[in-house]
């Protein structure tokens, strides 16, 4: 199943997804880790930011289409499902 | 409301210096997360779903109204315009950066707050009664009690690395209005036959994975020794507490596995000692001392007027006032539980308006509520009209405290990150399906109780109806149990069978209060037809309907 | 692993020896097994004599021969494993031991002042912690509000003082 990096930047905790070597704010321009190697590679390749203790909490998650299986990851993409004036919903 | 001396606030100034330096070292890499975590958690800050969380501590949920406008202050500067009440009196905010929160200290020590022990395995900040002072069937003010723990907790050197959190309550009435039972700890202020003044105290109660009713460690503990004794507690605890599953970490699980006779005899041969040394011991100079802060106003000679009935005022002094010590005063809820809101959230204009409130009518504090609510603790009768008015402006004047829709309701999967499943937007369904006012007060007290996750954050263990969200598969279902209570009836609510849908849970909820209102004998809360009729006939409505709705 | 011994930087007199490891000649450190097991040529060997204790070890499982003891070592195995705060009181508190009582292990800078306050006297320092680090951790709060086995007077006691 095709899977998503996210972290959380260090300094101020703001969502992040990976994308290609770099991290970026957008779940949509997240990279889709098509592979089981392809999501390792990119998880491994994240411990660097990790231990430059720019990003926290690395993890991979499922998706179900273009959009996030769980819930939880769909919230955390955009923002509080009871208040879409917050969070990344809120600036698009 | 206690004052800090010189002392306090060094203390408090000293402590966010040593969390910016913590801070500073967490950006150059000096520490890792993993040790960083332990000590943001002892200052307030999370890492949620979103971004961090800082919990600012509200001791016994008393705040003036300078630090009302603080705490909007930091809403507007630090974060999104909003906090959160949480079930521990505290406030919390959502969207902190972490390079800001040694300056949203600082702001804060500015106004005698802080964020120290509001999360972490360690002592955490201390809860009360919120009618403390106020109530008419108090003993004595449970706040000066608090105080002195939170002062002795305050970066205590032996118990900032427990096996896990481990939370304070004190109570100085006869009805539990702090939910002693459900605490690690809890203090209950009590007469002895002779008519002295001590503490019984509690130890083992708990909710979350395995919920369990405290139980007695000491029937009457006198008032110098109380330190003393929480020491003990303390000591018995941070040495034979397990490590080696976090699930089973708390004082509930070690008081279970002893039982409460040794756990007795452990405490009592810590506490001999203990007060053999002698340097634990409150004198009653330093109690006069921090009771003196807690003096009542000075209440005019007043006597109880007939309260208004009628209209949108006289539907919320019948829900949200409540009946004080003093002839011609009242307490005042302020319900944060408005129709379709976040039960909990407070905006920073709400917060300035509160403090401008409460500066026009002189009030000198207000407090926050496990319940998620403020209140006003000594309000004039004769102001009530212009207080309403005045609430009502504000948004903070909904008629439902203590009602089906008062619901208190932890930020579940929309913010957090331990949740199974949200809770907010069900607790905003059912507050629309029994928004009509005349049902709701037809209905009479029901507390509902919703967590997101097995946690328990909120309390659904002890809701006359709690509500757990669980994740099965990816999909939220939402597990009803009924008969629980957190006051001195203290009962852990029984699981009614398998969950609910996101869509099926409302409908449920009102076939059971439905039932309820059908059963009912005269006087009958549902907490009591309950536990006449037990869980059967609520079962059977609950799911029988939905096999019919189904077809 | 600098030592830090009553304030500064001290020499460790002391060769930690594993259980199954010979004795060398002068104050060694040995666990609690191994003084149990090895009992009287321990204590008769007429040298200064340690005992580590693991986190899960109360010194109160030392039994009488405490008083023959120089040194206890409390060691950190995680520094999130806050026992060894409560050995420390019990050694100083209850068991009224004046020998030395040794931080070890897994502690870091953040704990110094509390183990200094529960009665740790030395402290085998991790790399993170330089000497001029240690001073500072010491330094970072000026007041407390509890006492404990340091005999620092508490901010109760500078209140009531004239």
């Amino acid at each position: 199943m095709a899977q998503k990096l996210t972290a959380n930047r260090l300094i101020d905790g703001t969502v992040l997804y990976w994308r290609a070597g770099e991290w970026t704010e957008s779940f949509a321009e997240g990279e889709v880790l098509a592979s089981e190697d392809a999501a390792k590679a990119a998880l491994a390749a994240a411990q660097d930011f990790v231990a430059r203790n720019l990003v926290v909490g690395t993890y991979l998650f499922e998706l179900k289409g273009e959009a996030p299986l769980k819930e939880r990851e769909i919230i955390r993409a955009f923002g509080p499902s009871v208040r879409p004036d917050l969070g990344k919903q809120a600036v698009r | 409301m206690y004052r800090y001396d010189e002392f306090d606030a060094a203390f408090v100034r000293e402590r966010t210096e040593q969390f910016r330096y913590q801070v500073e070292r967490r950006l150059k890499g000096e520490l890792n997360e993993d040790q960083f975590k332990p000590f943001r958690l002892m200052n307030g800050l999370y890492l949620q779903l979103h971004a961090y969380m800082l919990r600012v501590a509200v001791p016994y949920g008393t705040l003036s109204a300078p630090q009302l406008k603080m705490l909007a202050h930091i809403a507007r500067k630090y974060d999104k315009g909003y906090g959160h009440i949480t079930t521990r009196q505290n406030i919390q905010y959502n969207w902190p950066k972490l390079k800001d929160v040694p300056d949203i200290l600082a702001d804060l020590a500015t106004v005698e707050m802080h964020a120290i022990q509001t999360s972490g395995n360690c002592i955490r900040n201390v809860t009360a009664d919120h009618f403390a002072g106020a109530a008419a069937d108090e003993i004595e003010d449970p706040r000066p009690v608090a105080e002195i723990v939170r002062q002795w907790s305050s970066l205590h050197p032996e118990f900032a690395f427990l096996p896990r959190k481990f939370k304070v309550a004190v109570s100085g009435a006869a009805h539990d209005r702090a939910a002693l039972k459900f605490h690690d700890l809890a203090i209950e202020i009590v007469k002895n036959d002779e008519g002295r003044i001590g503490y019984r105290i509690l130890v083992g109660g708990g909710m979350g994975r395995t919920p369990y009713i405290g139980y007695a460690v000491g029937d009457f503990v006198e008032k110098p020794d109380l330190l003393a004794f929480l020491e003990a507690v303390l000591r018995v605890y941070n040495e034979n507490g397990r490590r080696d599953n976090i699930y089973k970490a708390r004082i509930k699980v070690l008081a279970q596995s002893l039982g409460q006779t040794e756990m007795r005899e452990r405490v009592v041969r810590e506490f001999i000692e203990i007060k053999r040394a002698g340097t634990l011991q409150v004198p009653q100079e330093e109690r006069a001392r921090i009771e003196a802060y807690f003096a009542p106003p000075a209440f005019e000679a007043l006597n109880d007027a007939p309260l208004p009935t009628e209209g949108a005022l006289g539907q919320w002094v019948a829900s949200n006032v409540h009946k004080h010590r003093a002839p011609g005063y009242a307490i005042a809820t302020l319900s944060l539980k408005p129709i379709g809101g976040v039960p909990g959230d407070i905006s920073h204009e709400q917060l300035d308006g509160v403090a401008q409130l409460m500066d026009d009518f002189g009030y000198a504090e207000i407090r926050t509520s496990h319940e998620q609510n403020l209140v006003l603790p000594h309000v004039k009768q004769s102001d009530l009209p212009a207080v309403f008015a005045r609430l009502k402006a504000l948004g903070l004047a909904t008629p439902n405290a203590g009602l089906i829709t008062d619901i208190i309701c932890c930020p579940g999967l929309d913010y957090c990150d331990l949740a199974n499943a949200r809770s907010i937007p069900i607790a905003q369904k059912i507050a629309e399906r029994f928004a009509d006012l005349e049902r709701q007060h037809a209905i009479g007290e029901l507390k509902i109780k919703m967590s997101g996750c097995i946690n328990a954050c909120g309390h659904h263990h002890t809701g006359h109806i709690g509500i757990l969200g669980v994740d099965k598969k990816g999909v939220e279902f939402y597990q009803l149990q009924l008969g629980g209570s957190a006051t001195e009836d203290a009962a852990i609510g029984e699981i009614m069978g398998p969950g609910f849908g996101e869509n099926e849970i409302v409908y449920a909820v009102e076939r059971v209060v439905d039932l309820y209102v059908k059963l009912r004998q005269p006087g009958e809360r549902f907490l009591d037809t309950y536990r006449r009729l037990g869980m059967e006939p609520f079962k059977n409505i609950a799911y029988q309907e939905q096999l019919h709705a189904a077809h | 692993m600098p030592l830090i011994k009553d304030g500064v930087l001290a020499e460790d007199l002391y060769t930690a020896v594993d259980d199954d490891a010979p004795l060398p000649e002068g104050p060694v450190i040995v666990s609690l097994k191994r003084l149990r097991a090895e009992r009287d040529s321990l204590l008769g060997r007429n040298q200064k004599l340690g005992v580590k204790l693991t986190s899960a070890e109360s010194p109160e499982s030392i039994g009488s021969d405490l008083e023959r003891l120089s040194l206890v070592v409390l060691e950190f195995p995680k520094f999130r494993d806050g026992r060894p705060f409560s050995w420390a009181r019990i050694l100083r508190s209850r068991l009224k031991f004046d020998g030395e009582v040794r931080a070890s292990g897994d502690f870091l800078y953040d704990q110094i002042a509390f183990l200094q306050r529960v009665g740790c006297d030395a402290f085998a320092l991790p790399p993170s912690v330089t000497p001029a680090l240690f001073a500072r951790a010491l330094a970072e709060m000026t007041n407390v509000y509890q006492p404990a086995a340091d005999g620092v007077k508490t901010i109760r006691q500078l209140r009531s003082e004239p």
